[in-house]
This record gives structure tokens, C-alpha cells and sequence, in this order.
């Protein structure tokens, strides 16, 4: 018999009951909560006069709506100028005091992006299934969990029952082999990789992120891989643990301590995929292949290396990709074969649950450092991915750095990656995004995104439109 | 929830790959925190010409006439034709409640991002994969005669109207039989409750770490 990958291990080590059907009913660890899509759920509960089956599973913050000016969040909660997202806000605070729920509210200097939070907590462990109602919760694969985002319904039932039903997903190995070059990172590697398997590629399957390139990769690489896995189509994302995971693990608040520290590390030596495990899709990428990535058009998967030119509809024999890629053009407002370093940009977003950890926030101040962006834009933000991020920073001058190029330096939050708070683009204008979705109106109606990693963000900022980071000086 | 059983109604063919839940339901309708009255932001950057806000009374914009949901022959869809890859992007739950409350409780489409489709059966909207000819099929019969309209019979897993004959769907029996008799799951799960203790207590031994 084949060994087990990763996937089945979470997978087994989770499983209550597997129903004749096929069905099963999988035990949740870790359950995220945020404002957005939490307040029907919570009022399930109380229709139906049910508690949640274990409080101190569940961990909450508000991130989605909450505002990123110092002017806003020095007042609380009452500082929230749009009504509506005050309303979300506060109902989260509610219903978390009501049920008991551990909650880092928006003044806390834990509270963050939810994605940023977990990890950093030590809230989100090797081994663990973890939930949150976003899409993006497979960021916590890297942790060596199993991770992924559910909906509304499926969030009031893990409440109820701290578990869900599930179906299996298939295995699919993405194997990145070789050594990244100078300039390239974990964003280009898994821009690159939706590149080459399409937005729809992974539906159905549960991606473990494996070879070389992932070894040597940090957690907060691995986490912004593990993020886009849903942009790949896949719920679920993850690598193996190894020395980087435990070593990052090691002494957060909610990680083990003592003798039960002990017995959680022996524990997750397992946590690989077996040498004969047989994988039911493998797709394999030569690192050292991979050059700056940006989007061009409105689906993460129409993306290019930073020195090609965007596609001509013309040349695309498939008349259906034909007429996307019209109607992204459009959309964009880009000509057939325009260069990617002649896209003019408005606006630049550093921040997000993909890129917003201190890592992120190095990268992009050694990219500005002594520099001043470019007069023809309108707006460069950084915001950090929680309270804990920015104090770092700050503690580091990354803050002033940025400030002094010219940057705006905000409070964290999801902000600008899908703008349900104030910070948006206008209509037509490019953006370049360190965030995860580049679809139509996400960052604002009829804003353009541009995805990119946050080195390439802040050399764009600095020059006005994209260059490749690999040779600007 | 609302069993679904058969439905009887005007499919509305929507020819475009890849519609992403921002496009299904923009994010400023998702600050609301009750589950209905999504509807008349369904598609909204697409319905309308302006940029709608929450709170707003959508009767009184301008809206796209080129946009398919707004073809008066279309009017009154219950069923909705879609391409590959249908409600990728967030796991956003605001969007089958948007299909529904605009009531469409039938999705057809040749694929679908997980997280949608999963969220669909929560909600009463039966999401059904067929292969990508059939798919054409079906497109080709809405655009062909005005007053199209298909039968989608769950119980007999069968869709009944289309100008090449009968269509054979499959879904999941567990979701089937969810859908059929209306079924709460979390009511199902909890019957499973001594199932999950005996569990709870067999995890605790072996990762204590996680009970404390």
C-alpha cells in the first residue's frame, strides 16, 4: 500500500465518522472569526437557541472593515465614519461578549488581519484543522495544518458541532525545484504557479506546496504561497513541517509550553507526505525560471514575467480565452502587446493578508530606502497586517523609511485589498497591489489592479510605472 | 431551509468564464449582517450603470441594457446558465443568498469553484455540473427561442426541455437528500454528538496541547 501525504494524514488523524454515503464528519481545532461573515451565523445560534460546543477554539478580530487613518482608530470603535461598518464591527464585539469568544477588538495591539493574527499568536499549529469564514484561510497551511475557508452556513455549524461535513479532496503535489534568483520571491512563486495551472486548476484538490524552493522558503513565504492557493482554485494549501516551522512556533502566547511543548514537536515529525506517497496530480516548476511576476488583466491566472508584453486577442486561437482576454484589455484600459514596464500607475497597495508581514514590510523599505515615489502618483499606502507587525516595523524605522520616500504609513487592516473600508481606487485607475485578486471593481469600482510582490510594488512607487526590481538601483 | 425538489422556470444564459463571487455580490452589500435582501445588487457592477451603495433604492438607477439579466425576455429566471468556474474567488456566503433573493435557485454551469458550490446546497440553490456540450446545448436552446424553459427534476436527477432530449445530472446522495427534505445539517450533526465527545476524549490523550 502507498504511503500517506500530508493531506491524508490531517485528513485521518481528523475524521469523527465517515457516514455510508461517503460523507464524513471532520473535528475542527481552530476556528477564525471576523465581522463579515459571522453576525448571520451567530444569529443562527440564537434562533435555533444552540452554544457553541467549545469556546476556546474560537478566536476572533475585526479586520475587514476597520479604518487605517491614526485619526479613525485613536477613537474606537465610534471613530468608524461609515455607519454600516461600524454596525458589522460592533456586532462582532457583541456577539463575542455575549458567547464568550476570545476577541482582540480594534484597539488591542493583537488585533490584525485574521490570516496574520493566527499564525503570529501561535494560534494556528501543525497538525490542526483550521477555519475561517474567508477564503483565504489556507494561508495556515504553512503551518503544516489543514486549512481553508468556508461560508456563512459552514461557519455556524462548526460554532454548533466544532465540526463540518466534508467530502475528501484529491492530492496534487506543485513541486518548485531549484533555487530562486536575486529579486524573486515566494509572490512571483506562486503568481508563477497559478500562471501554469489556471484559476480553476486546483478545484478539487487539496495542494501540498513541496521541493526545494519551499524548503528554504520562510514561514511568511510560505504563508503568502499557502494564501493564493484558493487564486489556484484549490481550498486547500500547505507544506510540510520542518526545523523553519517549529522554530517559528516556538514560544507565541497560544503555542505549547513545557512538557506539553515537548509532545507536540515529536508529534509533528510525522507531518510530511511518506516518501511512496502517490499524489493524484504533480506539476513541476524549475525556480530558477521564475522572474518578477505581474498581472495584466482580471483574473489571477492572466499574469506575465515584468519584462513581456501583455497578450494580443488576435494571435489566441481559442476564441472563448480570445474573448476574455478582449474584455480584460477593456476593462484595463491596455492595448494588445503593450510592454508590462509601460503600464502607468495611480496607486500602490502594500499591504493584505498575503503581504503584509514584517518580511513583506522589509522588502518593500530596502526597495524605497533614500528614495521618493514617483509625483505622478496619487496615493502609496502601507499597512501593516496587525498591531504586532506595525510595532515591529516601527521598532526596525521601517515606518520612517517609508514616510520619508513618501509613503503613507497606516494602522492594520484588510483596507485596500478588497476596500470595504475607506481606502479604494477610483474608477480606471492601475494599482499596484501586494494583494490576491485582481478582478473587476475589487479595489474599488472600476479600479485596476495589478498584482506583484511587495518589492516590485515599492520600485514601482519610486518610479511611477513597473520595472523589473532584479535591475533597478 | 427551503427543500428543492423540481423546479419549472426561464434560464438566463450567461456567457462568461470565471465569474467571481466580487462580481456575483460587490463588497460594499456584504456589511450587511442579515442573510436577504441581497437581489437587487446581484451582479451589480454589471445590472447597473453607476456604482451602487448599500441602502440605496436600485428601482431608480440607470441600468446596463446590454447586460443579459436585464433582456426583458429573460425576466422572471428562476435557472441560470453559466460557464467554467463559476462563483470563484471568496467564500462569501452573500452570494447564493444574492441568487436566491433575486430567485434563481438553479446554477448550471460545465464547472464550479468549490467554496461556492458547497455554499449553494446551505442554501436551497441546487448547483449542477454537466458536461461542457451539454452546457453549449443548453445555451444554445435559450438563445434560440424566447420563453425557454427547463425542468430540473432532483428526485429523478434528470433535466427535462432542452431540444436534444433528457439531461442526466449527478450530485452527491448526502446533499441530495439535504436538498430534497430541506435538512438542517447542523441538527444532523448534532445527532452525531456522542460520536464526537468519544472523539474529543480519544484527541485529548493523543494531543493534549490541543484541550488546554
Amino acid at each position: 500500500m502507498a504511503g500517506k501525504t500530508l493531506y491524508d494524514k490531517l485528513w485521518d488523524s481528523h475524521l469523527v465518522k465517515q457516514q455510508d454515503d461517503g460523507s464524513c464528519l471532520i473535528y475542527i481545532d481552530r476556528h477564525l472569526l471576523h465581522e463579515v461573515t459571522s453576525p448571520q451565523a451567530f444569529e443562527g445560534l440564537r434562533l435555533a437557541d444552540r452554544k457553541p460546543w467549545r469556546i476556546d477554539t474560537n478566536l476572533a478580530t475585526p479586520d475587514h472593515n476597520v479604518p487605517t487613518t491614526a485619526d479613525e482608530r485613536v477613537i474606537g470603535v465610534d471613530g468608524i465614519a461609515d455607519p454600516v461598518s461600524k454596525i458589522q464591527v460592533v456586532t462582532l464585539d457583541d456577539n463575542c461578549d455575549e458567547f464568550g469568544i476570545t476577541e482582540f477588538k480594534m484597539q488591542d495591539e493583537r488585533q490584525g488581519i485574521v490570516h496574520v493574527v493566527g499564525p503570529e499568536q501561535g494560534a494556528t499549529l501543525p497538525g490542526m484543522t483550521v477555519v475561517c469564514g474567508d477564503s483565504h484561510t489556507a494561508t495556515h497551511g504553512a503551518m503544516g495544518a489543514l486549512a481553508h475557508g468556508i461560508g456563512t452556513s459552514e461557519v455556524e455549524h462548526v460554532l454548533a458541532t466544532q465540526c463540518l461535513i466534508q467530502k475528501k479532496s484529491q492530492n496534487m503535489l506543485v513541486r518548485v525545484d531549484g533555487v530562486l534568483g536575486a529579486g524573486v520571491t515566494s509572490k512571483d512563486v506562486v503568481l508563477a504557479i497559478i500562471g501554469v495551472i489556471g484559476t480553476a486548476g486546483g478545484t478539487g484538490y487539496a495542494i501540498e506546496f513541496g521541493g526545494a524552493v519551499f524548503e528554504e522558503m520562510s514561514m511568511e513565504g510560505r504563508m503568502t504561497v499557502c494564501n493564493m492557493a484558493i487564486e489556484a482554485g484549490a481550498r486547500v494549501g500547505m507544506v510540510a513541517v520542518d526545523q523553519t516551522t517549529i522554530d517559528y512556533v516556538e514560544g507565541r502566547p497560544f503555542s505549547p509550553k513545557g512538557e506539553h511543548w515537548e509532545l507536540a514537536v515529536a508529534a509533528w515529525q510525522d507531518l510530511h507526505s511518506d516518501d511512496d506517497a502517490e499524489f493524484d496530480h504533480v506539476v513541476v516548476l524549475d525556480g530558477a525560471s521564475i522572474a518578477p511576476q505581474v498581472t495584466w488583466g482580471t483574473s489571477p491566472e492572466m499574469v506575465l514575467p515584468v519584462f513581456a508584453q501583455v497578450p494580443n486577442p488576435a494571435k489566441e486561437k481559442d476564441d472563448v480565452k480570445a474573448a476574455g482576454i478582449t474584455r480584460a484589455l477593456e476593462y484595463m484600459g491596455l492595448t494588445a502587446e503593450q510592454a508590462i514596464t509601460d503600464i502607468q500607475l495611480d496607486r500602490v497597495f502594500i499591504g493584505s493578508c498575503t503581504n503584509s508581514r514584517i518580511e513583506d514590510l522589509r522588502a518593500a523599505a530596502a526597495v524605497v530606502k533614500g528614495k521618493s515615489v514617483a509625483t505622478s502618483l496619487k496615493q502609496a499606502l502601507v499597512v501593516p497586517g496587525s498591531g504586532l507587525v506595525k510595532a515591529q516595523a516601527e521598532a526596525e524605522g521601517l515606518h520612517t523609511v517609508f514616510t520619508d520616500a513618501g509613503l503613507e504609513w497606516r494602522e492594520p487592516g484588510c483596507s485596500m485589498c478588497l476596500a470595504m473600508n475607506a481606502d479604494k481606487l477610483g474608477t480606471g485607475e492601475h494599482c499596484a497591489s501586494t494583494s490576491n485578486r485582481n478582478f473587476e471593481g475589487r479595489q474599488g469600482f472600476g479600479g485596476r489592479t495589478h498584482l506583484v510582490s511587495p518589492a516590485m510594488a515599492a520600485a514601482a512607487a519610486i518610479a511611477g510605472h513597473f520595472v523589473d526590481v532584479r535591475t533597478f538601483a | 431551509m427551503q427543500a428543492f425538489t423540481q423546479l419549472t422556470g426561464l434560464a438566463v444564459p450567461l456567457d462568461r468564464a470565471n465569474v467571481d463571487t466580487d462580481m456575483i455580490i460587490p463588497k460594499q452589500f456584504l456589511k450587511s449582517i442579515k442573510r436577504s435582501g441581497f437581489g437587487p445588487n446581484l451582479f451589480d457592477e454589471l445590472r447597473y450603470l453607476d456604482e451602487g451603495q448599500p441602502d440605496q433604492d436600485s428601482s431608480q438607477r440607470p441600468i446596463n441594457p446590454d447586460f443579459v439579466l436585464n433582456y426583458p425576455r429573460y425576466k422572471g429566471a428562476k435557472i441560470l446558465l453559466a460557464r467554467d468556474n463559476f462563483g470563484c474567488g471568496s467564500s462569501r456566503e452573500h452570494a447564493p443568498w444574492a441568487l436566491l433573493d433575486f430567485g434563481i435557485s438553479c446554477v448550471i454551469a460545465p464547472s464550479f469553484a468549490d467554496i461556492f458550490y458547497n455554499n449553494c446546497f446551505k442554501n436551497g440553490i441546487l448547483p449542477i455540473t454537466l458536461m461542457d456540450e451539454q452546457v453549449d446545448q443548453l445555451f444554445e436552446d435559450t438563445l434560440a427561442k424566447e420563453g425557454f424553459e427547463l425542468t430540473v427534476d432532483l428526485e429523478a436527477g434528470v433535466i427535462r426541455g432542452s431540444s436534444a432530449g433528457d439531461i442526466e445530472f449527478n450530485i452527491d446522495s448526502f446533499r441530495r437528500h439535504c436538498l430534497l427534505n430541506g435538512l438542517d445539517d447542523i441538527g444532523l450533526t448534532l445527532e452525531q454528538s456522542n460520536s464526537i465527545k468519544k472523539y474529543e476524549q480519544k484527541r485529548q490523550q493523543q494531543a493534549p496541547w490541543l484541550f488546554t
